[in-house]
């Protein structure tokens, strides 16, 4: 799908780094008077049909767009799981995505290799939105990761920490190259073998923005105003041994936050979890990572509507 | 006519990519998607002796003037070489290759899940980000790549 740039209707939402620092600023105020008056909003997608391809799992890109379609007055259609689709029989990408183009309006698409949302924008008739490509982009994802920070945090000046995998994590990807526009101090948290790609870093070099690494969070938790943690993959460690050697050591509990942290920390997470942040972190002051799922609702009924032509 | 001169004939009529940078004769061929068998007629000295460059390759492609588009694809591999049109054995137009701002299906990308590398008939499409020292962006993944690979 090919739109104008300077607005935001008919757009392809593949890449954050397709959109300007404006932009985004547009969709986060959007976003923000969604939130404030969210009951007048329903019907200004009444008529319109969000299709949803997952090629990979997912429950909260996935649910929370059907959320933000139908808080719109819109309807969503969903392929389902692939084993019971035409791609079972040997259908090639490209030709599901011309097909399921003819029935919506808008799609958003889900899958395992880098690129196949652009691949997809180049042959779809209707605007594709990334719900995230193999270990590249899930630039949704950083919208509302960007908007509960500035809900609750600050962006402009803030230093924000992110730990975990930052080697194959597609929602930190996004969010690095989100947050360099922002002139935003950043310090990445992780073990040597899961850092940040050099690729990624040769950007922000690129851009001068500056960066911190280390591999302990005790070392760097008391300077942060934001912690963005994400799960350790266990599948990228060959020995289950070392996999829970690494994942204990990045686990924040109640005891690491009690050591020296700012009073108005706060810390996000994309879910799912899978034991990275103690549950007894959930009631602190410090926890907005379920907040962050309900902004999700928010932002993506921003976007949807923002492509759709019921926001300006 | 030195003896030198001699080893690759003059061309009636085609074009003559010269000052190759000595071993990529064949990635040149490569590149123009020229293969065996081909239609032209093809002659090819490599290693030939320079002023300029040492030793060089040359590539002569008979009864086919190539398009400039498709010549700058050879700037990616050899940077300094020259093209020169030939009609009736005269040099009807001569320029210095230049790399274009996109390469389109000629390259790899180097990772490997990209939906490029996939069983999809993806074009592959590279930016050019940097000329020296080289710099191209796959445009599906972001993937960046300073050597080339081709398909």
């Amino acid at each position: 799908m090919v739109a104008m740039r300077g607005t935001l209707k008919g757009r392809d939402v593949i890449s954050i780094n397709d959109f300007s620092r404006e932009e985004i600023d547009h969709i986060l105020k959007v976003s923000d008077g969604i939130e404030k008056d969210l009951d007048s909003k329903f019907g200004l997608l009444s008529g319109k049909i969000l299709s949803i391809l997952f090629f990979e799992p997912s429950t909260r890109t996935r649910m929370s767009f059907e959320s933000a379609m139908y808080e719109l007055g819109g309807r969503c259609i969903d392929m389902g799981p692939t084993e019971l689709t035409s791609v079972k029989k040997g259908e090639t990408f490209s030709d599901t995505i011309k097909v399921i183009s003819k029935y919506a309006d808008v799609m958003v698409l889900r899958h395992p290799s880098d690129g196949a949302a652009r691949y997809a924008s180049e042959i779809s008739d209707v605007p594709i939105i990334n719900g995230g490509d193999g270990t590249g982009q899930h630039p949704t994802q950083t919208l509302l990761d960007l908007y509960t920070i500035k809900k609750e945090s600050k962006l402009d000046g803030a230093n924000i920490g992110i730990l975990g995998d930052l080697k194959y994590g597609r929602t930190v990807h996004s969010l690095v190259y989100a947050l360099s526009m922002y002139g935003i101090d950043m310090t990445f948290i992780s073990p040597p073998d899961l850092s940040l790609p050099e690729e990624i870093k040769e950007d922000l070099d690129d851009k001068k923005i500056s960066y911190e690494e280390c591999d302990k969070i005790e070392e760097v938790i008391e300077d942060l105003d934001v912690l963005y943690v994400t799960r350790i993959q266990r599948e990228r460690f060959p020995d289950i041994l070392e996999y829970e050697k690494v994942s204990g050591s990045y686990k924040i509990t109640k005891d690491i936050l009690e050591g020296g942290v700012k009073e108005d920390l706060i810390i996000l997470h994309p879910l799912p979890r899978t034991g990275e942040i103690d549950p007894d972190v959930d009631d602190t002051k410090y926890a907005r990572y379920f907040l962050q799922t309900k902004y999700g609702v928010v932002v993506r009924m921003a976007i949807l509507g923002l492509i759709l032509g019921g926001f300006e | 006519m030195k003896r030198e001169k001699l080893r690759v004939e003059p061309i009636k009529d085609g074009t003559v990519i010269d000052h190759i940078m000595s071993g990529q004769a064949l990635n040149v061929l490569k590149v123009l998607k020229i293969k065996s068998p081909s239609e032209e007629t093809v002659s090819m000295a490599m290693n030939v002796s320079s002023r300029e460059m040492g030793k060089k390759d040359i590539v002569k492609v008979e009864d086919r003037r190539l398009e400039k588009g498709e010549l700058n694809k050879i700037a990616l591999i050899a940077t300094n070489a020259t093209i020169n049109i030939v009609e009736e054995y005269d040099v009807v137009e001569k320029y210095r290759v230049s790399v274009p701002k996109f390469i389109n299906g000629i390259i790899r990308c180097k990772n490997q899940n990209c939906i490029t590398n996939m069983d999809e008939h993806v074009v592959t499409r590279f930016k050019v980000e940097s000329k020296d020292p080289l710099s191209l962006r796959c445009v599906y993944c972001g993937s960046r790549t300073s050597s080339v690979e081709f398909l």
